[in-house]
């Protein structure tokens, strides 16, 4: 018989949590922390959903998500993890930008962009100031209409090269495009230039491991290899209202679910189309999902060294930037997450994650045998591409690897593979979720602000603060009764 | 509860939340976010924290009263079990 990996699990929980992603592993923590009692289920072997790992034999560890955050993570997660959590948090100072409109070398703050934008661009330093200032005053829940491509067009016009400096990098940090609001930029790069770019020393192993045993420590119940097929759901007083889960074909009783899926495929595969109005199915079905991701990894051979060429050095050999050009199958933007051994104190090897945006339908539609060419392609072109800055890197190459849409679909089974979440317009599904059939709640990757490390585990928190609502007064009401 | 008692509640809350601030010198009828760096996740934590440590619940439309020391005392004061 097949291990039991719900072996010993209760039969009810205040909460259950569907998904280990950052918004999944915060909410759990802080609800668990709220005196609450949290079961989180993942159905992958490790937790992080794409905050995550792998291994591979010769000693080599792959971080998936690109390694790079604001500074505003240090205090969410001295917040709502631990101070040794947040201690272990550096500033990646290495940021590079290689393609035919230029070339420079920064920090990635709004000291030295300024300093860029107006000795090498020759960008009037009031534009820059205005830019930075009307960036900082936006508010996600502001009325604005206005796209990003537009915003670019109002302060830098004509200038292709500027708008490539600043979008790009964001392209990759949320997969968001020039078409999309002005806020889902703004935001994003406002966080980033208020102190530039850092990352968990360590790596993402030593992370979520790290998160793994504060979970337990605060009495969460963490289950791995476990899918939750159905969110169970009983009319009360003539409304739905959730009663639990069934997960790897066992009912499991809660008063409230905790969505990190996906949210068309809470809504949609996980609750059904029949708990909720014709209405919010019209409007989450309506909700775009964002692009996705294709990642190559590759492994240097132990004994060999890199040279330190930055930590993040986006790279592209487009004339222009354009949003479609950059998640095109046959795209030549690439951005290099180098891991030097700091990256990982006491270990001595090197490793290079090569992030590429795509589009899901690029890479679903293909043949296996096609498929496995693509794949192919990918890791020859990127390592193509690095040895214009590291020459004799091929040889030192010892595992390469590629992941594609379809992979990020197989392991966190996001709706449509997408590695972004979902447009502006998921958010405000995410949000009226609980008011369209109470105890269901939502936090993940929406509205691209809620996305990337920082925006996630605060997605996780605001949302964990209206489920402790709810269950205090849930209480205080069966207090009274009795 | 007095208005003093509740503002150092508040005034423990938040050295909680942002240990590394000075609050030995926070002027009550300020706005917080204009003394100390307190971002709009951080007035969630107090909401949580009061709903937490005192069985308080500030509904969403009513954070604007937490802006300063002096409104938080105005608004929370009468909100604590008044002792009979």
């Amino acid at each position: 018989m097949a291990y039991d990996w719900l072996k010993g699990i209760e039969d009810h929980y205040d909460i259950v949590v569907i998904g280990s992603g950052l918004g999944g592993l915060t909410g759990a923590n802080v609800l668990a922390k709220c005196g609450h009692k949290v079961l989180l289920l993942e159905h992958h072997y490790q937790l992080g959903g794409l905050a995550t790992w792998f291994t591979r034999k010769g000693g080599h560890i792959f971080d998936i998500s690109l390694h790079g955050f604001p500074i505003g993570m240090i205090k969410s997660i001295r917040k709502y993890w631990s101070q040794d959590i947040a201690d272990s948090i550096i500033q990646l100072k290495g940021v590079r930008f290689i393609n035919p409109q230029f070339s420079i070398d920064t920090t990635f703050d709004r000291e030295d962009f300024t300093r860029q934008l107006v000795e090498k661009f020759q960008v009037p330093a009031e534009t820059v100031e205005r830019f930075f200032t009307d960036l900082r005053a936006m508010n996600f829940y502001d009325n604005n209409t206005e796209t990003t491509g537009q915003m670019f067009a109002r302060y830098f016009p004509g200038r292709d090269d500027v708008q490539r400096l600043l979008m790009e990098p964001i392209a990759y940090a949320n997969g968001s495009s020039l078409d999309d609001p002005a806020i889902t930029f703004g935001i994003v790069f406002s966080n980033f230039m208020s102190k530039g770019v850092y990352t968990f020393q360590g790596g993402s192993d030593v992370l979520i491991k790290k998160m793994g045993a504060e979970l337990k420590a605060n009495g969460v119940e963490v289950r791995k290899h476990v899918v939750v097929e159905k969110i169970l759901t009983e009319e009360r007083d003539g409304r739905k209202h959730v009663t639990g889960v069934i997960a790897n074909g066992r009912t499991i009783r809660c008063h409230v679910v905790l969505s990190n899926s996906n949210i068309k495929n809470t809504v949609l595969r996980l609750a059904g189309e029949d708990n909720f109005s014709p209405e919010f199915v019209a409007q989450t079905k309506a909700v775009r999902v964002n692009t996705s991701s294709c990642q190559v990894y590759l492994g240097i051979r132990k004994g060999e060294t890199l040279p330190h060429i930055g930590d993040l050095v986006f790279t592209s050999a487009e004339p222009k930037f354009s949003s479609e050009k950059l998640v095109d199958l046959h795209t030549t933007s690439r951005t290099f997450s180098m891991y030097y051994p700091d990256t990982r104190p006491g270990s001595d090897r090197y490793t290079v994650v090569v992030s590429i945006n795509a589009k899901y339908e690029d890479w679903n539609n293909l043949t296996p045998e096609h498929y496995a060419t693509e794949k192919l392609r990918l890791i020859e072109e990127s390592i193509t591409a690095l040895e214009k800055y590291i020459p004799d890197v091929r040889a030192k190459i010892e595992w390469k690897e590629a992941a594609t849409p379809r992979t990020i679909e197989r392991y966190t089974r996001h709706w449509a593979g997408t590695s972004f979440g979902t447009k502006f317009e998921g958010l405000k599904v995410s949000m009226d979720l609980p008011a369209q059939l109470p105890g269901l709640y939502h936090a993940g990757s929406v509205g691209i602000i809620m996305s990337g490390w920082l925006g996630t585990i605060n997605y996780g928190v605001i949302v964990a603060n209206q489920i402790d609502k709810a269950l205090a007064a849930r209480k205080r009401a069966a207090a009274a009764v009795a | 509860m007095t208005k003093d008692d509740c503002k150092k509640l508040v005034i423990d809350i938040i050295s909680d939340i942002a240990p590394d601030e000075d609050l030995s010198a926070i002027k009550p009828e300020i706005r917080l976010r204009d003394q100390l760096q307190l971002d709009s996740m951080d007035f969630l934590d107090i909401v949580m924290e009061l709903r937490k440590r005192h069985g308080i619940e500030v509904p969403e439309t009513d954070y604007g009263q937490l802006a300063s020391l002096e409104s938080c005392a105005e608004y929370l004061t009468p909100k604590f079990p008044q002792k009979s």
